[in-house]
């Protein structure tokens, strides 16, 4: 579905993405970890041509998201859902006015359809009591969750998360992981989320892509990605005290509470 | 007109003649994007009028640019006039001429001060705020999302400013006008005991319909040139809180100076091959 193809970025002669490939699968679940500094946040963006490769391309099917420009970008990105780090959402309008943005913005759907949508949204991320308030009267937990909202009310089929626990408690980022993974089930959305919440990752995603100094060093699914022989996997592993049993412990529970 | 997130071009040239040559180029390229951005907006503004949410933007932002900057006007219009009427009354008194004062204050801020005033105060206190405000929306990923919801930044970020902007200028300027010139009329009156009739009288004879179009015309274009270049600033912040302040303060120096230039040229367009 997704495919970024040899993906090259430079700044200013600094290469941050060193020839990166790798797949994503309509309705998987990608994460990507790594170290901070790492090009994961400029891969994401290069997935809705915020930023565009200095060489390789990316594509979404068989279209050229790199390569996009006018209707056939607005035609890819409204595919998109995107959540940022901290969430995004613009000051002056409440919860609810925020997430009907694309649809009053975008489509000529009635004021009501509109109203229904926006509902659903925010019934999903359960922040239905937060409609009329604004972001800076909600926590930024809310306000990622909000951005959540926003990002599937267009009932977009990809929806890639930015960060979307840090910054973030752990029970409220417990809630984030299980409604990422919850979205993915319910409504097949394929998602890729960068995340430095590895212990998170392995247990809502598909598959874990590990990138350092601009390089893919793994993509394999959670319980390979725990058994990796790969020396900076381990390190990056051993830096979370994530064991295979300990990780095989997390799946127990957190699929015992699903 | 696209919102690039590239990061900011930075040449590691030590050489001087590289440095003034990329100086020059991003200077130049940086006006190119002002106008581009100002022609994109002016192409949007119906748009915007059309539709209810963007009208209600816009209405906001004519407050934000009028109603808000009101106080600040009144006082600079006000004391422009006193300031004029003093410096001008006393030199007309040597000559026995002050029945010329309020023709005097008249033409200096219907045709230059007047606009002038009207141009800072908006700069520094919309033009700095509309910079501040994109400018943290760029840093949080506003802007971001909207691009990414293909809502165009420029239709529905910068139209409505620089509309509100565009509206309000020659009101604004007219009033600082009218202020000026009462405000002279009461410094004649009350320190320099020249009959405020008949400096009202003298005042209203002197001014032409083509000074009050040249005046609101340069309030127009002052407007215009604020409101491009605070949002394009704005639009061009990088780096955080410190890109932020930088992209502010941009604004407020390259409205000055464009003020200062443009005012210029408008007078001498209007006026070089006219006598008064």
């Amino acid at each position: 579905m997704i495919r970024f193809d040899n993906v090259v970025k430079r700044f200013d002669g600094r290469e941050v993405l060193a020839g990166v490939s790798f797949e994503v699968a309509k309705g998987e679940i990608l994460a990507i970890v790594g170290p901070s500094g790492t090009g994961k946040s400029v891969t994401l963006k290069h997935l809705v041509r915020l930023l565009t490769p200095t060489s390789g391309s990316v594509w979404l099917d068989d279209v050229e998201i790199s390569a996009a420009r006018g209707r056939v970008l607005d035609g890819i990105r409204e595919r998109f859902g995107y959540l940022f780090q901290g969430g995004a959402l613009l000051g002056w309008l409440t919860v609810a006015e925020n997430v009907a943005l694309p649809l009053r913005e975008r489509t000529s759907l009635p004021d009501a359809e509109i109203d229904a949508r926006v509902a659903e949204a925010l019934a999903a991320v359960e922040l239905t009591g937060a409609a009329d308030r604004y972001p800076a009267e909600i926590s930024g937990g809310m306000q990622k969750r909000a951005g959540l909202a926003r990002a599937i009310v267009r009932r977009s089929d990809i929806v890639l998360y930015d960060e979307p626990t840090s910054g973030l408690d752990p029970v409220t980022s417990v809630t984030i992981n299980r409604l990422i993974h919850r979205l993915n089930r319910e409504r097949g959305i394929t998602s890729v989320v960068v995340t430095h919440d590895l212990q998170g990752a392995l247990l809502f995603a598909d598959r874990i892509l590990m990138l350092k100094a601009g390089h893919v060093v793994e993509a394999s699914p959670p319980a390979a990605f725990v058994r990796s022989a790969n020396p900076e996997v381990r390190e990056f592993l051993a830096a979370q005290f994530i064991t295979e049993e300990s990780y095989l412990q997390m799946k127990a529970i957190y699929e015992k509470e699903q | 007109m696209t919102i690039t997130r590239e990061p900011p071009y930075e040449d590691a040239a030590r050489d001087w003649l590289d440095e003034l040559r990329r100086r020059a180029v991003t200077a130049f390229s940086s006006v190119g994007r002002a106008v581009l951005l100002l022609a994109e907006s002016l192409a949007c503004l119906p748009g915007v009028l059309a539709r209810r949410e963007a009208r209600a933007s816009f209405v906001r932002q004519l407050y934000a640019a009028g109603i808000r900057t009101l106080p600040v006007i009144t006082v600079v219009g006000l004391f422009t006039g006193m300031i004029l009427g003093l410096q001008v009354g006393l030199i007309l008194m040597r000559f026995n001429q002050e029945y010329f004062l309020g023709a005097a204050v008249m033409l200096t801020l219907i045709r230059e001060m007047g606009p002038f005033v009207t141009g800072i105060c908006l700069s520094a206190c919309v033009g700095s705020a509309m910079a501040a405000e994109l400018g943290t929306m760029v840093v949080n990923d506003e802007v971001a999302a909207l691009e990414i919801m293909s809502i165009s930044p420029v239709r529905y970020l910068a139209a409505p400013r620089i509309g509100a902007l565009l509206a309000m200028a020659p009101l604004l300027a007219f009033y600082a006008c009218v202020l000026g010139v009462v405000g002279g009329g009461l410094v004649a009156y009350t320190q320099l005991n020249v009959d405020f009739g008949q400096y009202m009288s003298s005042a209203v004879a002197i001014a032409t319909v083509k000074d009050l179009f040249v005046g609101l015309l340069k309030a127009l274009v002052f407007g215009a040139v604020i409101g491009a270049v605070s949002c394009h600033q704005g639009f061009s912040t990088r780096l955080g809180a410190v890109g932020v302040g930088r992209a502010t303060q941009r604004s407020v120096i390259i409205s000055f100076l464009l003020i200062l230039a443009l005012g210029y040229m408008v007078t001498r367009a209007f006026y070089l091959e006219f006598s008064l």
